[in-house]
């Protein structure tokens, strides 16, 4: 076991998957000498080469048309996007070319590439640079959208994301970059849960509590205050948005018969709504509350001093707990 | 039509770096064959073709024509949903089709199927896509010639970024492969053919950029897109440009062959500029009638790409009467082959739309391909009542 942040937890799963299979290549802006803007890719191209990590011209269509092309020709890239509100250039690239080629060519294509999206608010940024835009991408067939919550999750979910044959759109919580926990490089992949699968982290017994990415500590640390007041509740990091892990949330709702969503992006349309449609479909006769859903309102992402009344946090998540609970 | 009037070649030497310009400072046009059919030298793309290899483009540009013709037909009688015509870019598209080598590389746009019959590509492939029963679906990897992109321009990045590729497979040199990106001038303001232009130039990628300007996009002439010649926006990426009459197809096959070689040895990317005419309709739905003048299509008639190997064969005497009878017959042949294999494909069975999504299995897919699959079948026990 070593202590690694959430960046240097990522850094080594990249590194581990340029070892294993020399076809994988790091491309993004600044991903070089500099080592990305979050230090992610740091060294990286020290060790590989500048063939193998790329500092592309400042074009994100470019990085991700240039990394199917790559693809095609047998490569597996691993694209940055620097920021969240920066993928919209590239989105044409990545929902009309990479998502729909392997459809378009009745399964003779594979695109195996990672693009890698540091998402989500907290760390006191200019506008474009806090966003939540996963689930635009989970509304477009043929992506894969998975996200990690902590540094060991982190480390295994992205050596899996670049495994995959299939278009992975992993996002990264940039506010947890520098949180800290136990990570095991030699067993830490073969331990985690599949690609697609969430994973429970606190078990409990009144209530389901579902988050990803930057909210996973927030629901850790609620359950925990919520324990103390003798509330036992289930927390589970779904890891995989797309394509949603339901047998895992339905088992786990039927038991709790409460189930809160958790997310930093705005609640309209967003996958709280979808858990909750998928949830009362499938637990109507053991549900004792309504979904709720705690996440961002229906506004653009606020200016940064705003920020701590637009993100959920402890207290919020807690609020909405004992409003289910009430029920 | 800012660039309209480039008319006839100017017969200057360019240099093969800069942009170029005749005496009347006009574009020069790099041209092989005269539209009356008559051979022109140019001291940059010197071409020798034997009879046969004559003989076999006048013949490809015919079949060509031929297929499109036919879909042409089997669209006005509801066999095809649409139908995108490639009248008069004949020469464009085998010329620039019949320089690639075997292990080069093709990005096309929808409207290559000159450049798909150069490769190999079945023509009832391209139907199946126009009919409604696939997206494409063929293997890129089997001719070398990858899938129609619909969205304009897109396809340049993936020319481009699979031209790095070859540079990674250290598969340059002169025996080395290189990649041929189409595109035309409408795509030439999309951004992310600038991209493309950027990418292969500081990569140094082994692409050719290979336009055909066919001076409409749908309904809108080449100057809402440019304010000068399309081909010197190369010199501002730092790479090569050039005019080519895109309806000379010795002078297309010259030069794209020259831009592919130099690409194949390390020289980086050339921007072609193939200058030529849509003698169609944008596609089966568009009504040119409502934008453009007929004058300007009979002019573009007098250029034609097909007429002018044909007057050359004649006047060479390298041809005869009996070779062009049995062209023809073989282009009848071929429509009929096309007629049969549209009217005979199957629509494709519902449930394989959940097909292909995802390489590895996704439980969402599989989900509501049961749903589909079971809400089918209670019509069948609901018929068995």
């Amino acid at each position: 076991m070593t202590a690694l942040t959430l960046s240097r937890a990522l850094n080594e799963g990249l590194r581990k998957a340029m070892e294993n299979d020399p076809k994988v290549l790091i491309m993004g802006e600044d991903v070089g000498k500099l080592g990305g803007v979050f230090r992610v890719t740091d060294g990286l191209q020290k060790d590989f080469g500048e063939d193998r990590v790329i500092d592309t011209p400042l074009a994100e269509s470019g990085i991700i048309g240039t990394a199917i092309g790559l693809a095609l020709r047998g490569y597996r890239p691993v694209c940055e996007i620097q920021f969240d509100g920066f993928v919209f250039p590239a989105f044409d690239q990545i929902v009309s070319q990479l998502a729909k080629m392997a459809y378009r060519s009745l399964g003779n294509v594979r695109l195996p590439i990672t693009v890698r999206i540091p998402f989500g608010g907290g760390i006191g940024a200019v506008e474009h640079h806090s966003e939540s835009p996963e689930v635009l991408f989970v509304h477009t067939p043929g992506l894969r959208i998975v996200s990690c919550g902590d540094p060991a999750d982190g480390y295994a979910l992205i050596q899996q994301s670049i495994s995959s044959d299939d278009p992975v759109i992993f996002f990264e919580p940039k506010r947890r970059y520098w949180d800290k926990s136990e990570v095991d490089l030699a067993g830490a992949v073969a331990a985690a849960p599949a690609l697609d699968s969430a994973r429970t982290l606190a078990p409990g017994e009144d209530l389901t509590l579902l988050c990803y990415g930057p909210m996973v500590r927030t629901c850790v640390e609620a359950s925990a205050a919520a324990r103390e007041e003798g509330k036992s509740i289930e927390v589970i990091d779904l890891r995989s948005l797309s394509p949603l892990d339901v047998s895992t949330i339905v088992s786990s709702v039927r038991k709790t018969g409460r189930c809160v969503v958790v997310h930093e992006a705005p609640v309209t349309a967003g996958i709280g709504a979808e858990i909750a449609a998928r949830v009362s479909e499938e637990c109507f006769y053991s549900l004792e509350a309504p979904v709720l859903r705690v996440g961002g309102y229906s506004t653009p992402y606020p200016p940064s001093r705003m920020e701590e009344h637009y993100l959920p946090d402890l207290d919020r998540v807690l609020d909405t707990v004992d409003r289910s609970l009430a029920y | 039509m800012a660039v309209k009037a480039a008319g006839r070649a100017a017969s200057r030497t360019r240099n093969h770096d800069g942009p170029v310009s005749g005496p009347d400072n006009k574009p020069e046009l790099i041209q092989l064959l005269t539209p009356e059919g008559e051979r022109a030298e140019h001291p940059d793309y010197p071409l020798e073709l034997s009879a046969d290899e004559v003989k076999a483009l006048y013949r490809d540009l015919v079949l060509v024509r031929r297929i499109d013709f036919e879909a042409i037909a089997l669209q006005r009688q509801g066999e095809l949903g649409i139908w995108a015509s490639l009248l008069g870019q004949e020469a464009a598209q085998v010329g620039s089709g019949r320089a690639l080598g075997p292990r080069d590389m093709a990005f096309p746009t929808y409207r290559e199927h000159g450049v798909a019959w150069c490769r190999g590509l079945d023509p009832a492939k391209l139907l199946e896509l126009y009919r409604g029963v696939s997206h494409g679906g063929w293997d890129p990897k089997t001719h070398n010639f990858h899938l129609y992109t619909i969205v304009i321009g897109a396809q340049t990045l993936h020319a481009t970024g699979y031209a790095m590729g070859i540079q990674r497979d250290g598969a340059l040199g002169e025996d080395g492969e290189a990649v041929i990106a189409y595109f035309g001038d409408g795509a030439t303001s999309q951004g992310d053919v600038n991209e493309a232009f950027i990418w292969a130039s500081v990569n140094t990628a082994p692409v050719v950029f290979f336009c055909q300007n066919n001076q409409w996009a749908i309904s809108e002439p080449l100057d809402r897109q440019t304010k000068i010649p399309l081909y010197m926006r190369a010199q501002g990426f730092g790479f090569p440009g050039l005019r080519v009459d895109g309806n000379d197809v010795f002078a297309c096959l010259a030069v794209t062959r020259k831009a592919l070689q130099a690409a194949r040895e390390g020289q980086g990317p050339t921007l072609i500029e193939a200058y030529t005419y849509r003698m169609g309709a944008h596609t089966t739905t568009d009504d040119p009638t409502r934008y453009r003048l007929s004058a300007e299509l009979e002019s573009w008639k007098l250029k034609d790409p097909i007429e002018r190997v044909k007057q050359y064969l004649i006047r060479s005497g390298l041809a005869q009467e009996d070779f062009f009878t049995s062209v023809s017959d073989e282009a009848d042949e071929v429509g009929a082959r096309l007629r049969k294999a549209c009217l005979e494909m199957p629509d494709p069975e519902p449930l394989s739309m959940f097909d292909n999504i995802y390489v590895d299995r996704n439980a969402l897919v599989a989900h509501e391909r049961e749903q589909l699959e079971s809400y089918l079948s209670s019509f069948a026990e609901e018929d068995a009542r």
